[in-house]
């Protein structure tokens, strides 16, 4: 597949301006770029989604003009998305022939459990083709999506964001059926916006910035340096520089607490933790074991059921989320669309959201918009949010620029603690660095940081502290200079057996 | 730009539903020009046509603030011609009785009462069944409408408010309740300043209420996400209470207004529909408390322009319905325009790589 000069102009916008790529058989070529960079526009282009503005596609040897996501699986173009389409509540087998069902009128679905069956065996996917895929883990759903593309004999295999809802184990395993497709010549195209999986995986590297390839380079002469410096376009911090923690008093006590998430589904089972100002204690676990409930139940959003929370001295078991705001709790949830912005509103509003009641944003109930415009606009410059304008609707912003508007409004009130949960997910470098800098400067004025974070790499690299959550339960705590990946991540399954350290 | 679409836009929906009622006027075999003429002078032809389209749209204009709050506060209020009739009857009772007390003070008093029978009938059931049971208010604010109406029509016909040797009707509320009509052109439009007075107060407020106010930055972030709004420290139960008993409380306001400016008494035939209209006047308006005007001028137009159009060309009045329906589904349709511009501009795009 070769890609010339391609380009997608919408009104105002360049989204690609100028994509340049050559894809050989049988190697894996990453797609490197911030969000933003025009990655998903390209993607897009390349399975029929969009049509280009100029420019062309030429897919084995002809130029191609794909008007339709069916025109690019007819050709051998097959995409798994970052978001699965699959249906939760049919099979394996009946998920991967959907749309191209075998048999005549009647569903033949002997016959698709045995193709289905026949090609997880050809590319070494192991999968049970009877088995609903609502059941699945996170990992074998992306399998069905793979499975999927090569059921409609794709000879091209697109991954989007991959392994953005995968465990470091899954991910581990999707890794190895990249390889083993490269062994049979299927090329592959990744696209990420992490760094390190990218150097692990590809053969070469094509960087995107602002809808322009920048350059492509052999992996093997790459360094994680080097490739965030042409991602970013200038130097980038990679590492947080922080200096030793120094803990003091603890700022939020955790006593035998025991959490039902919405659907009445127990999810935190007995957890005991302790914050204390001045640190940052990583909460890791794998998706689904309690941590974002247990986030949930600090900041007053669920119920607990029993057990205790102590914050600066006094019990907040019972207290209102709005109670806990005022006396000191910031938190930055975990889904942000969903809970932590209006997205019709705009950034004033959004900026006043959990303040509104108090001056200067509002007198005797009635807002102040003025001052609240006026504090927007400085959150808005010292956290750099683009575009620079308080009057956007928080829908119109970048994923990224989202989250700038919630750390900002959190950090700047001033709190006594934050509850961090997925402070960074689906950012680019430049935002996570942004973003780590005020994580490790709240930890600096004294504040306690509560990170949780699927991101292993996050946890290490920020906390003084990691305690690791598995099934509800708090396995073991660990300090942080010492921890290893290996260690954290046997203990986010559960077995605390080659655990080398141990803390009270 | 933005602010100049969601004006543009349902002007643009309503003159091409106009059009569209012209096509089919013409095909029934009238003269197009002779029905909008009728319809144009019926509505603003003369001063007293003007005084009685706006006596027609005020009703509108009152309970259509009403459904503006509920609508964004994300929740559907379909039942104000309940709360409209509910606070009506309450203010008439309350305007035959207490005969004693001094004009401007029963006036008052009616009105308040007529308010808050209109906010406890939105708000008590649906408003605490939604909060804490979850019962759609779509379902219980529809009952309870029904409920109120039949039960203002028992009052009269037969029940403790029925004026004795009278058809069903009740007495009449006291003559210094009554609003003044001040001259003669207004008194043959029933047309009261103090009613077109409490409405454009009524607008100010809600406009006021909404946007400006720490109560309305709740109620509009309760409408416009849940979570977020229980994130924000808001109690959500107890704004959908509010929000419904807001609500229902201009729904009361109009009925007060209305029994005290032009009805005077509760008559039988309980068609008003206010509480349907209204609906359709929100929407029309987007949920913008200033836009309820325009909107509810414009069916208080269609109403009066409505009558002459019969009278004067013979066509059946229910065409305006008609018009209406026609209005009511080209605003719907207004988010397709956009929809249909952006495929038009695709084609182009594909023609021109192709042809490239």
């Amino acid at each position: 597949m070769e890609i010339v000069d391609l380009k997608k102009w919408f009104p105002g916008v360049k989204a690609n301006d100028g994509v340049n790529l050559t894809l050989c058989a049988g190697e894996v070529h990453a797609i490197l770029g911030e969000n933003g960079a025009g990655k998903s526009t390209l993607m897009k282009m390349i399975y029929g989604l969009l049509e280009p503005t100029a420019g062309e596609i030429r897919f084995m040897g002809k130029t191609v003009h794909f008007r339709s996501p069916r025109e690019a699986i007819h050709a051998g173009i097959g995409m798994v998305h970052q978001h699965f389409m699959l249906i939760p509540a049919l099979t394996v087998a009946e998920n991967v022939v959907l749309g191209d069902e075998p048999g005549r009128i009647r569903f033949d679905r002997k016959e698709a459990q045995r193709r289905v069956y026949e090609l997880s065996e050809k590319y070494r996917l192991a999968i049970d083709p009877s088995a609903k895929v609502g059941t699945l883990s996170v990992g074998l759903q992306q399998r069905v999506e793979i499975l999927k593309a090569f059921y409609r004999k794709a000879k091209l295999i697109i991954l989007d964001e991959p392994t953005a809802l995968l465990t470091p184990q899954e991910t581990r395993e999707l890794f190895s059926i990249v390889h083993s497709l490269k062994a049979d010549g299927v090329p592959v195209l990744f696209i990420s916006h992490k760094l390190d999986e990218v150097l692990e995986i590809s053969d070469r590297v094509t960087v995107m910035r602002a809808g322009k390839t920048v350059e492509t380079v052999e992996t093997s002469s790459a360094t994680p340096q080097s490739l965030a410096n042409l991602m970013v376009g200038r130097e980038v911090v990679l590492r947080v520089e922080k200096s030793p923690a120094h803990p003091g008093e603890p700022i939020l006590q955790i006593r035998n607490l025991h959490v039902r998430d919405a659907g009445r589904m127990e999810r935190v089972k007995g957890v005991d933790l302790e914050l204390r100002r001045g640190e940052i204690l990583g909460l890791a676990g794998i998706d689904g074991n309690g941590q974002f409930e247990l986030a949930d139940a600090i900041a007053g959003l669920l119920k607990v059921e029993q057990g205790q929370l102590i914050f600066d001295g006094e019990d907040i078991t019972r207290w209102s989320p709005a109670e806990r705001t005022r006396r000191g709790i910031a938190y930055v949830p975990q889904d942000r669309q969903l809970d932590g912005l209006v997205l019709s509103f705009d950034l004033v509003e959004n900026t006043i959201l959990r303040d509104f009641r108090k001056r200067p944003f509002a007198k005797t109930g009635v807002i102040d918009r003025t001052a609240a415009s006026r504090y927007t606009e400085r959150l808005i410059r010292e956290f750099d949010v683009r575009p620079p304008d308080s009057s956007r609707k928080a829908s119109e912003l970048s994923g990224g620029n989202q989250q700038k508007v919630i750390l900002a409004r959190e950090v700047s009130r001033d709190p006594l603690m934050l509850i961090a949960a997925q402070p960074t997910r689906g950012l680019d470098v430049g935002a996570i660095e942004g973003i780590h800098r005020q994580l490790v400067r709240l930890r600096d004025e004294g504040k306690g940081v509560l990170l949780v974070s699927l991101e292993l790499e996050e946890i290490l690299s920020l906390s003084d502290r990691i305690a690791v959550i598995h099934d509800g339960r708090i396995v073991d705590i660990v300090p942080g200079a010492q921890a290893t990946r290996e260690q954290i991540g046997l203990l986010m399954t559960g077995s605390r057996g080659h655990s080398e350290v141990s803390l009270p | 730009m933005r602010s100049l679409r969601s004006i543009i836009l349902p002007m643009g929906a309503s003159i091409l539903a106009i059009l569209i009622g012209g096509i089919l006027v013409a095909a029934l075999g009238y003269n197009p020009v002779t029905v909008y003429g009728s319809l144009i002078s019926g509505a603003f032809g003369t001063g007293i046509n003007i005084g009685n389209t706006i006596t027609a749209s005020l009703p509108l204009i009152i309970v259509g603030l009403g459904i503006a709050i509920s609508f964004q506060s994300g929740l559907f209020n379909i039942g104000a011609d309940g709360q409209y009739w509910i606070g009506a009857t309450a203010a008439v009772w309350f305007g035959y009785h207490f005969n004693h007390l001094p004009g401007w003070f029963h006036m008052i008093l009616c009105i308040v009462v007529g308010m808050i029978a209109g906010a406890l009938w939105a708000g008590v059931i649906p408003g605490f069944a939604k909060a804490f049971v979850g019962s759609h208010e779509v379902i219980t604010t529809m009952m309870m409408s029904y409920i109120g109406i039949l039960l203002a029509r028992y009052l009269i016909e037969g029940g403790p408010m029925q004026q004795k040797g009278f058809n069903p009707q009740s007495p009449e509320v006291a003559q210094n309740t009554q609003f003044p009509y001040f001259t003669q052109g207004l008194m043959q439009s029933q047309l009261s300043l103090i009613a077109v007075a409490i409405a454009l107060v009524a607008v100010i407020v809600v406009w006021f209420l909404l946007y400006k106010t720490t109560l309305g930055f709740q109620l509009r972030t309760v409408g416009l996400n849940q979570r977020a709004a229980r994130y924000a420290g808001i109690n959500v139960k107890l704004f959908t209470v509010l929000a419904l008993c807001l609500s229902g409380m201009f729904a009361g306001l109009a009925g007060a207004v209305q029994m005290l400016g032009v009805d005077h008494r509760l008559l039988d035939g309980f068609s008003s529909n206010y509480g349907y209209t209204a609906i359709v006047v929100s929407l029309l308006a987007r949920n913008n408390p200033i836009g309820v005007i325009i909107a509810g001028l414009f069916f208080g137009a269609l109403t009066t322009g409505g009558q002459n159009m019969q009278m004067v060309s013979n066509v059946p009045a229910a065409l305006t319905d008609v018009l209406t329906g026609l209005i009511i589904f080209f605003v719907a349709c207004e988010r397709i325009i956009p929809q249909v511009i952006g495929w038009y501009r695709r084609r182009r795009t594909l023609k021109s790589t192709s042809a490239a």
